[in-house]
C-alpha cells in the first residue's frame, strides 16, 4: 500500500512552504514551462548554464506540494553542477519516481530520496516530475513541454479528460 | 474513525432508513488504508446495489443472447428484457413514448448523437449556438467541433459568484441566428441546479430547441422531460447505480424523426443495397451495432432500485447532507465552499487555504475518504473562480452524516498537516 507518511513528511512540507529559488531569471540562457493537463498546474524552469556548470536556476509557477516540493529540491541539487551531472540526476530522478529504480540504486539521488515514496501513487508520479522533465525540456531547447508529452517516462494519459 | 462511527446522532428523514439502503451497497464496507471507505466521488460514478448486481449476473447466467435478430428463445427473451429496460427509462423520466428514449454508451455520447444528428443537418454558417460557463467539457467540445465545421458561433451564458447563470444575460444573447441551446441540468462542479424550465420556454418562444445535460441530475432528483419541456435531455447510467457503458437520450420524436443517423451499421437500416439504403424507424435508427445490452437491463434494474426508495426522498434526504456539509464547511477557518448557489444538489466543491487539491484528495485518501480533485472537465468554471482546481465532495443517498463528519474530520487533518 502507499506509504503516504514517507511522502509528506516536514522536508517536503519545508520546501512547499518556503520554496527555495522560486522567481524568474533575466536572461536565461535556457528556459522551459511544463504542464500537468491532468490537473492544470504549471511551472517554468530559468537556467543559466555557464561555460562549464549551472550558475543560476530558479523556477515558478501554480502546483501541488509535491510538484513544488520537487522543484525546489531539484534547483539546490542541481545548482553548481554540470549539465552532464545535471541530466545524470534527471534520469535517476524519473527512474526513481517512476519505480523503475529503488532509491538504493540511484548514487546520486540524497536528499530526493523522499520522493521515493511517490512511485506508489500512479496519479502523483507526474507531480513530483513534471519539474525534471520542464528542466530536461530547457536543456533541450523544448520551449513547453508536458507529462503528456511523448518522451515523458509517464507518458499514458491517466483518465482525467 | 470509531467515535464518527459510534453514534448516529442524527436522524434521517422519516421513512429512509440509511442503515438498510447502506446494507444493499457491497462495496461500502470495504476498508481503504485500514479506514472504513468513505466514498464521495458519486458525481463521478455511483456505486451499484446488490440488487443491480444480481441482475447482470441473472441476465447473464440465463438471458443472454444478441437482440432483434434470431427467432430462437433466448434472443427473443433478450430483446424482450432489453425492450423493457427501455419502457422503464421512459417511465422514470416520464417520455410520452418508448421510442424517444434511445440507449447510448453515456452522456457524452448522447450529446455528439445531437451534435451530429441534428447539428449537422439544421445548424449552419453564421447560425449560433448559446451554452453555458457552467458546461462540462462534453457539452462544449462537440459544439465547438461543430462550430469550426460549420462556421456556426457559440455564445456562451456568463455565472456570478455563486455559480448562478445570468438569466438576464442568458435571454439577451438570443437572436434570429440562434439556432440550438446546451444547457447542463445541474452543474457536476459546483452543484448548480440551473432554472431549466423557465430557460427552455423562454427559447421556445423563439423556436430554439433545447438540449439538457442532465448527468448530474438524474442521479440526484425526479426528472419529468415532459414538464421541462426539453428537446434532448442526457445522461449516464454509471452515476445513477448502473453499469458504465450505458446511457441515454431522450428527444422528443418529431425531432428524432428529422435527423440523420450518427453511426452506420446493423440494426439501424430497414434495407440495405449498394443503390438505396433506408433507415429503421427510431429508436433503432441511432442505434446502429450491437448495444451493451446487460448494461441496459443493469440500468433498468437501476431505475427500480431507485424508483423503490423515490427520487423525491432521494433528493430531501441529500440535501440534508448537503446541508450539513456546507454548515460545518462554514464554521472552518481557512475553508471555504466554492459555488453558493441558491439551488444546489449534493455536490460541495471546496477549497482549503494554502493547500493545492491534489495534495488533498491524497491525504484525504489516506483517511480511507473518496474525494475528486482537478477541474473536473469543467474549466471554463476554474477560470471564472480564478482556481486552478477545486477538491468535490459529491453525495449520494447511500452516505451517511457520520461520513460528512468523517471528511470535515479529514480536512481538519490536511489543515494540521500543512500548518
Amino acid at each position: 500500500m502507499a506509504n503516504y507518511n514517507s511522502l509528506y513528511q516536514e522536508v517536503i512540507l519545508d520546501h512547499n512552504k518556503k520554496p527555495r529559488n522560486f522567481g524568474a531569471i533575466e536572461h536565461p540562457s535556457h528556459h522551459a514551462v511544463g504542464h500537468n493537463p491532468l490537473c492544470g498546474d504549471h511551472i517554468s524552469v530559468d537556467v543559466i548554464l555557464g561555460d562549464e556548470r549551472i550558475d543560476k536556476i530558479a523556477f515558478q509557477g501554480e502546483a501541488c506540494a509535491i510538484c513544488k516540493a520537487s522543484a525546489s529540491m531539484m534547483t539546490t541539487a542541481v545548482k553548481g553542477k554540470t549539465r552532464a551531472e545535471a541530466e545524470t540526476l534527471i534520469q535517476e530522478f524519473l527512474a526513481m519516481a517512476t519505480g523503475k529504480l529503488s532509491h538504493d540504486a540511484c548514487p546520486n539521488i540524497g536528499r530526493l530520496a523522499v520522493f521515493a515514496g511517490v512511485s506508489d501513487l500512479p496519479t502523483r508520479v507526474k507531480c513530483a516530475i513534471l519539474p525534471w522533465h520542464t528542466l530536461s525540456g530547457a536543456f533541450n531547447a523544448v520551449e513547453t513541454t508536458s507529462t503528456e508529452a511523448e518522451d515523458d517516462p509517464m507518458h499514458a494519459p491517466i483518465g482525467d479528460a | 474513525m470509531s467515535e464518527t462511527q459510534a453514534a448516529l446522532k442524527y436522524k434521517s428523514p422519516a421513512a429512509f432508513d440509511i442503515e438498510r439502503i447502506r446494507a444493499d451497497f457491497p462495496i461500502l464496507k470495504l476498508t481503504v488504508n485500514d479506514k472504513p471507505l468513505v466514498y464521495l466521488d458519486n458525481a463521478a460514478s455511483s456505486q451499484m446495489p446488490q440488487q443491480v448486481i444480481d441482475r447482470l449476473v441473472s441476465y447473464q447466467t440465463t438471458q443472454h443472447a444478441n437482440i432483434n435478430r434470431a427467432v430462437h428463445y433466448l434472443s427473443e427473451v433478450a430483446t424482450s428484457e432489453f425492450e423493457e429496460a427501455r419502457r422503464k427509462v421512459q417511465h422514470f423520466i416520464n417520455a410520452n413514448e418508448e421510442r424517444e428514449v434511445i440507449f447510448t454508451s453515456g452522456t457524452t455520447d448522447a450529446i455528439n448523437l445531437v451534435m451530429h444528428g441534428y447539428g449537422r443537418k439544421f445548424i449552419g454558417a453564421g447560425d449560433e449556438i448559446i451554452l453555458t460557463t457552467l458546461e462540462h467539457h462534453s457539452n462544449i467540445v462537440p459544439w465547438q467541433m461543430l462550430a469550426e465545421e460549420k462556421g456556426a458561433k457559440i455564445r456562451v451564458v456568463p455565472i456570478n459568484d455563486a455559480g448562478e447563470l445570468l438569466i438576464e444575460e442568458y435571454e439577451k444573447l438570443f437572436n434570429e441566428r440562434t439556432k440550438f441551446v446546451g444547457v447542463m441540468h445541474v452543474s457536476n462542479a459546483l452543484g448548480t441546479i440551473n432554472p431549466i424550465k423557465e430557460m427552455i420556454a423562454f427559447a421556445h418562444a423563439r423556436g430554439v430547441p433545447v438540449l439538457v445535460d442532465g448527468a448530474q441530475a438524474a442521479p440526484h432528483m425526479k426528472v419529468d422531460v415532459k414538464d421541462l419541456d426539453c428537446d434532448f435531455y442526457a445522461f449516464s447510467g454509471h452515476k445513477l447505480c448502473g453499469p458504465t457503458g450505458i446511457g441515454v437520450l431522450y428527444g422528443r420524436a418529431s425531432l428524432l424523426e428529422n435527423m440523420q443517423p450518427f453511426k452506420g451499421g446493423g440494426d439501424m437500416i430497414l434495407s440495405v443495397t449498394f443503390e438505396k439504403t433506408i433507415y429503421n424507424t427510431i429508436p433503432h435508427k441511432f442505434e446502429a451495432g450491437t448495444p451493451p445490452i446487460v448494461a441496459a437491463i443493469g440500468l433498468g434494474a437501476a431505475i427500480d432500485y431507485l424508483s423503490e426508495i423515490g427520487m423525491d426522498a432521494i433528493a430531501a434526504y441529500e440535501l440534508t447532507l448537503l446541508k450539513h456539509a456546507t454548515e460545518q464547511i462554514n464554521a472552518m477557518p481557512g475553508v471555504r465552499v466554492l459555488g453558493t448557489a441558491e439551488h444546489k444538489a449534493a455536490v460541495m466543491s471546496f477549497a482549503v487555504d494554502g493547500v493545492h487539491p491534489h495534495d488533498i484528495g491524497t491525504l484525504l485518501n489516506q483517511e480511507g475518504i473518496a474525494v475528486r480533485t482537478g477541474h473536473h472537465c469543467a474549466q471554463p468554471i476554474m477560470q471564472r473562480l480564478h482556481v486552478p482546481a477545486t477538491s468535490r465532495a459529491s453525495f449520494a443517498f447511500y452516505n451517511s452524516m457520520d461520513e460528512v463528519d468523517a471528511l470535515i474530520a479529514g480536512i481538519r487533518t490536511v489543515q494540521k498537516i500543512f500548518t
